[in-house]
């Protein structure tokens, strides 16, 4: 077993070790790398740019949404209704554009303002009854399937005008063919990285996180902030309802039905603590990596896709007990 | 206690997911064997007919010696989990791929990218829309399979004025709509004829069907001829007739040709159901790759993988083969 080999490095180095263990993306970084690197011995195509490119092409989407659930997760909630706010925004997007004859610049605003209704009203449920974001989600999940599938009569929308799928599109860099989509996925994850590590709004995240009554005291104003939370998560879900269409090349009502606890895989095994307070969007970024590269990887050596599904199980039981048993030590 | 506990566990979580995928490897290909490698992308992994037909693409693999990977979708319906197979089996070098869509629309793009780069695409059981979005079909006609028991239901019925429930799959995948059309064609009338007085979706599921019975047997009592979509929505429906008592009196007809369906013809709950080949499909189209990958021509156009009438009352003038027939060659 080469596994080992990076922490014995470390151990004779304690500053280095210490240093890198202060970080909370570290423990999911180092399973990414050791990851790849059994991917690149197991098989010849997976260290390739393309190959990479492709990744990335693949994650984009959840990773999007992830985005978003990472938002409120920190919040101490949690978004099951994402996949399917996403899928009411792509059949909205092109059906209005395909069907209705919009112009799709407008086609696709309005889709994403129907995503960021949908943040709205639950951030307002979460807040202004209160009840829990769990049950709201829940409820909104149902609604925005049901409505995708009522507006949408069950017909997948096909001829999407370019516009709409110009974020599926690539361009070649060295011998990789990069997807534009990828690229807003990746400004998305450095956009909200800045946004919460270094603006008042993403501080009081965290500060409502870790405690909703001591945030009050200090004076954020909780019940706004958590709805401009839900709200902007809504606008993000609008953005991954575009690089959907995009990638896929069609509005698909089917589309998004195990997104939401994809994403919440990719949060948790990024590290971020499903009670609040804890947790960075690269943590995500980094999560979100891990599943694509094990799909990518298991698939390229010829393994079947229920392993895929057993390996992500165990990875998330895991991570959650990181967090656990480092809550315990902290305490 | 935090400083040890993190870097311990990310070694076991690594070793755990290394010696996970060393476990499962066994299953799939070497990558360093130089043989063709085919891939499979069934609809899900669960269904038992997505499992024989995998079982069929194993065996011809074997004798054919090319390497098989399998994926499929998580759940009926799930077009990216099957486009991001697709991509992967690409990647991965197959020389051709056989696939079931969970979306004959929206998997086209991503047939075409694959073909675009070299791949010969096989569609196994559901074809594409359009169907030469593929370059060849390996599938039941399901036009004629609905007819088979259309026809059979019609002899059957003579005499008496038939009140059909159609027990159906979804709204618009083509396969239920085709079997749905074809058994009323077999049976003489319109798709929406009035004699049908109840038509409800079932989505293939026992559960389901049973409800759909149900509710049909509220909304028309009288009902004496149940389409089912296939064998598990039909014994929802028996369930249901049973509860009323009324299970002897109402004819059952279904499409699929399961081994627990099968037995049910032969039990008597299901008068007669049409069989379908998953296997065969799934031999063929790895044979049809492998063929294709020793420098052989590309397979094309629709190649019908055959489909039976099976029941143990045969009605005069319509050919069946008995159970015995459908047992030994069912799947699941």
């Amino acid at each position: 077993m080469t596994a080992p080999a990076p922490f014995t490095a470390g151990a004779a180095n304690p500053f280095v070790l210490r240093r890198l263990l202060t970080t909370p993306v570290a423990g999911p970084l180092v399973a990414l790398v050791l990851a790849s690197v059994f991917f690149a011995i197991g098989t010849d195509q997976f260290l390739s740019g393309g190959n990479f490119s492709l990744i990335l092409q693949q994650v984009m989407v959840v990773g999007t949404l992830a985005i978003g659930q990472t938002l409120i997760i920190l919040t101490a909630g949690i978004d099951l209704s994402c996949g399917a706010v996403m899928a009411f925004g792509s059949i909205l997007m092109a059906r209005l554009a395909v069907h209705q004859g919009w112009p799709p610049l407008v086609a696709v605003l309005v889709g994403l303002l129907a995503c960021g209704v949908f943040g709205l009203a639950n951030g307002l449920l979460v807040r202004a009854v209160p009840l829990p974001p769990f049950i709201v989600t829940l409820g909104m999940l149902n609604v925005a399937f049901a409505l995708t599938h009522i507006y949408s009569e069950e017909q997948t929308v096909t001829g999407l005008p370019g516009p709409l799928t110009a974020l599926g599109r690539t361009f070649p860099l060295g011998n990789t063919d990069i997807t534009y989509g990828s690229l807003v996925t990746v400004a998305l994850f450095l956009g909200f990285a800045y946004a919460l590590g270094s603006t008042a709004w993403g501080r009081h995240v965290y500060a409502l996180g870790n405690s909703s009554e001591s945030a009050r005291l200090t004076g954020i104003r909780v019940n706004r902030l958590t709805v401009s939370v839900y709200v902007v998560a809504g606008l993000v879900y609008g953005i991954a309802a575009l690089l959907l269409v995009s990638r896929t090349g069609v509005g698909d009502p089917q589309a998004g039905q195990t997104d939401n606890l994809d994403s919440i895989t990719a949060v948790v095994l990024g590290g971020t603590s499903l009670f609040g307070g804890r947790g960075t969007v690269l943590g995500t970024f980094v999560g979100v990596l891990i599943v694509g590269v094990f799909r990518n990887g298991l698939q390229l050596m010829g393994v079947s896709s229920v392993y895929q599904t057993l390996v992500t199980g165990v990875l998330v039981i895991l991570a959650v007990t990181v967090d656990q048993l480092s809550r315990k030590g902290t305490r | 206690m935090l400083p040890r506990t993190r870097p311990v566990l990310a070694v076991a979580i690594a070793c755990l997911a290394l010696s996970t995928t060393a476990c499962g490897s066994g299953s799939g290909g070497d990558s360093s064997s130089g043989k063709a490698k085919v891939g499979l992308i069934t609809k899900t992994d669960t269904n038992p007919y997505f499992v024989k037909m995998r079982q069929g693409a194993e065996q011809a693999a074997k004798s054919a010696h090319v390497d098989l990977s399998t994926a499929a979708g998580k759940f009926d319906g799930d077009n990216a989990g099957q486009v991001t197979a697709l991509e992967n089996m690409v990647a991965s070098g197959v020389k051709g791929v056989l696939i079931t869509p969970n979306d004959s629309k929206a998997i086209v793009p991503a047939i075409a990218k694959a073909r675009a780069k070299g791949v010969l695409v096989i569609a196994l059981d559901t074809p594409p829309e359009p169907e030469n979005a593929a370059d060849a079909l390996f599938a039941t006609d399901n036009v004629k399979a609905g007819e088979l028991i259309g026809a059979y239901a019609k002899t059957a019925m003579t005499g008496k004025t038939a009140k059909i429930a159609t027990l159906d799959l979804a709204p618009g995948i083509s396969v239920g709509v085709q079997r749905h059309d074809g058994f009323a064609k077999g049976f003489g009338i319109g798709s929406t004829d009035p004699s049908i007085v109840c038509s409800q979706d079932t989505g293939g599921d026992q559960a389901k069907g049973q409800t759909a019975m149900e509710n049909c047997l509220q909304k028309a009592p009288d009902i004496n001829l149940v389409y089912a979509i296939n064998e598990p929505a039909a014994l929802g429906a028996y369930t249901a007739l049973k509860a009323k008592g009324r299970e002897k009196d109402v004819m059952i007809v279904a499409i699929d040709g399961g081994c627990t369906g099968v037995q049910a013809v032969k039990d008597g709950k299901i008068a007669a159901t049409s069989q379908q080949y998953p296997l065969k499909m799934a031999s063929d189209g790895v044979k049809a790759i492998a063929q294709y990958a020793k420098g052989g021509k590309k397979a094309s156009g629709y190649t019908d993988t055959g489909v039976q009438l099976i029941t143990d009352k045969p009605q005069t003038g319509v050919e069946a083969k008995d159970t015995g027939f459908g047992l030994k060659n069912c799947w699941g």
